[in-house]
């Protein structure tokens, strides 16, 4: 596997000059191609800030960061790198340009100087990847929230890039919103072999991710599969994040003396594994 | 509530007037009202109306819709009138009565602009009621093209155009929810004189502001990150074409200017 992304040490500070922590610090990482990353954190934990160095929106006050090896601070590269990794942001309303859906699918690849007819195409085929198709010629205001986020998914699709960010997509949407949104881009993950790298705050969000990075103070705290990392529940909980429900329930039962594995994070995982450990007594 | 103004008044269709290329139907507009004040007589006021009249038909706007959008100008219209009636000096005088003089001519003259307005405003609605705003803006971007030369940021100014008509439904909303929250915690909106009134309007406008540049920054980055770039090398998916219909339309326009000047020439 390739690597898409790579940071080297990279730290980031809003104001060189305060003697203010730095937003970000010392961070190294490399992401793998075809990956689904979730990067987890609290609140001015950092993670939003280096995910805008993902695609040269910020660039390192220290280290470096480098997109299939380019290096983000390069000015010359800057659009080849946000050809190849996109962004969504937290707010759909705001990242909408035009009047129509389809007319702002089309946003990008207009930018980039992609022929008409060609664009037509790859607005069509993005529209019908995140399932908004039939609604290409609705006015964005009138959609709910998740499908404007599953239409600004659309407009980067559009640019076909090898690499998503998505800086925490689901925080202003209702639940129907966020499942919308979480499947479309688990769906582009799986089909499309697209990267996604997904800043959350929602544990339940990073359950089939890849690889789960938690995040604390501008620095990583754990990095790991995400089975691995809930296992560590206090670690977790004691940087303010609350874990999944069904890890909390396996803990409280190891507690009292099962030896239940604490890798069982969906609901009917949980349950076998308690089902288990239950029959294992009584027999 | 709120959330039903739309900028323009515009009501889609699907008629030969809709489907015109809206560079078209800018051009037309102006055509038409240099035609308008070229026009010095009866007779080629009738053209210029006719004209209009065969437009209006063919783009199925309704009557009543024409008439409440031409409402606010009533006075307007009054005004002139009346302003003409009594300026108008003449040979026939029918009135004298203190220190007004009314002549045959000048009530003419009054209906002749009366007519006028009546007929430059009903030939701008068209335009407006058969055409999205965002057609509009893309026209007026082609046809100010040329300009470009000129160092003037056609681009950018269409850019800004069209970021505006998307943001006013997001504003209007945001004006509703603020205007709900601000009730909920006693604020009164509609009662007191104008100063209270206007006074009272200062908490609406300032989260409405503040709001307005968060979101401006937010849009920024969001297009930054697309790769936007200004207009330099940008393509469009939808271009505009010029189709026989608007040559048609562009060519009824010709004649009709031909048409006005001609009958203007020999005094008609």
């Amino acid at each position: 596997m390739s690597i898409i992304i790579k940071t080297e040490h990279l730290s980031h500070s809003y104001d060189i000059n305060s003697k203010d922590e730095p937003a970000v610090r010392d961070i190294s990482l490399e992401i793998e191609e075809g990956s689904f990353v979730a990067i987890l954190g609290h609140n001015g934990s950092g993670k939003s800030t280096l995910a805008k160095h993902f695609n040269a929106i910020l660039l390192p006050t220290g280290g470096k960061a480098y997109v299939l090896g380019m290096d983000t601070s390069d000015e010359s590269l800057t659009i080849e790198i946000r050809k190849t990794v996109g962004m969504v942001f937290q707010n759909p309303d705001n990242q909408i340009v035009a009047n129509v859906v389809e007319d702002d699918v089309a946003f990008g690849p207009e930018n980039i100087g992609i022929p008409s007819g060609e664009i037509r195409q790859r607005v069509d085929e993005a529209l019908k990847s995140v399932g908004m198709y039939k609604y290409r010629e609705h006015a964005p205001h009138l959609l709910s929230g998740g499908q404007k986020q599953r239409v600004a998914i659309a407009g980067l699709i559009a640019m076909r890039p090898r690499c998503l960010v998505l800086d925490e997509p689901t925080a202003m949407l209702d639940p129907i919103g966020r499942s919308e949104v979480i499947d479309t881009i688990k769906k582009l993950n799986r089909e499309q072999g697209i990267t996604v790298i997904l800043i959350t705050h929602h544990m339940g969000e990073t359950i089939d991710a890849d690889r789960l990075i938690v995040m604390s103070d501008g620095g990583v705290l754990i990095d790991g599969k995400p089975k691995e990392v809930f296992a560590q529940a206090e670690r977790i909980e004691s940087v303010g994040l609350t874990v999944p429900d069904t890890t909390k329930l396996l803990n409280a039962l190891n507690r009292h003396g099962f030896g239940l594995p604490l890798d069982a994070l969906s609901v009917e995982d949980c349950a076998e594994a308690i089902y288990r450990a239950v029959k294992k007594e009584t027999n | 509530m709120l959330k039903d103004i739309t900028l323009g008044q515009y009501f889609p269709g699907d008629t030969v007037i809709h489907s015109l290329d809206p560079r078209t139907k800018l051009i037309m507009t102006v055509v038409y009202i240099v035609v308008l004040f070229i026009a010095g007589s009866w007779v080629s006021y009738g053209l210029v109306a006719a004209f209009l009249v065969l437009c209006v038909a063919l783009s199925k706007i309704r009557l009543k819709t024409i008439l409440s959008g031409l409402k606010p100008l009533i006075l307007i219209m009054v005004l002139t009138g009346i302003l003409n009636l009594f300026y108008q000096k003449g040979e026939r005088l029918l009135v004298d009565w203190w220190i007004f003089h009314i002549y045959l001519e000048g009530i003419v003259k009054a209906f002749f602009m009366i007519t006028r307005i009546l007929l430059l405003i009903t030939g701008t609605l068209l335009l407006t009621y058969t055409t999205a705003p965002i057609r509009l803006t893309d026209g007026l971007e082609s046809l100010m093209n040329p300009l470009k030369k000129l160092r003037v940021p056609v681009h950018e100014l269409a850019m800004m155009m069209s970021i505006a008509l998307r943001f006013i439904p997001t504003l209007i909303e945001e004006t509703d929810k603020i205007m709900s929250a601000q009730k909920a915690r006693g604020a009164d909106f509609d009662s007191g004189g104008l100063m209270r009134k206007a006074k009272s309007l200062l908490p609406l406008l300032i989260p409405l502001f503040v709001g307005a540049f968060r979101r401006a920054d937010e849009l920024a980055v969001a297009m930054e990150s697309r790769c936007y770039h200004g207009g330099q090398g940008r393509t469009r998916m939808k271009q505009l074409v010029m189709s026989a219909r608007d040559w048609t339309a562009l060519s009824a326009g010709a004649l009709l200017t031909a048409a006005v000047i001609t009958l203007d020439a020999f005094g008609l």
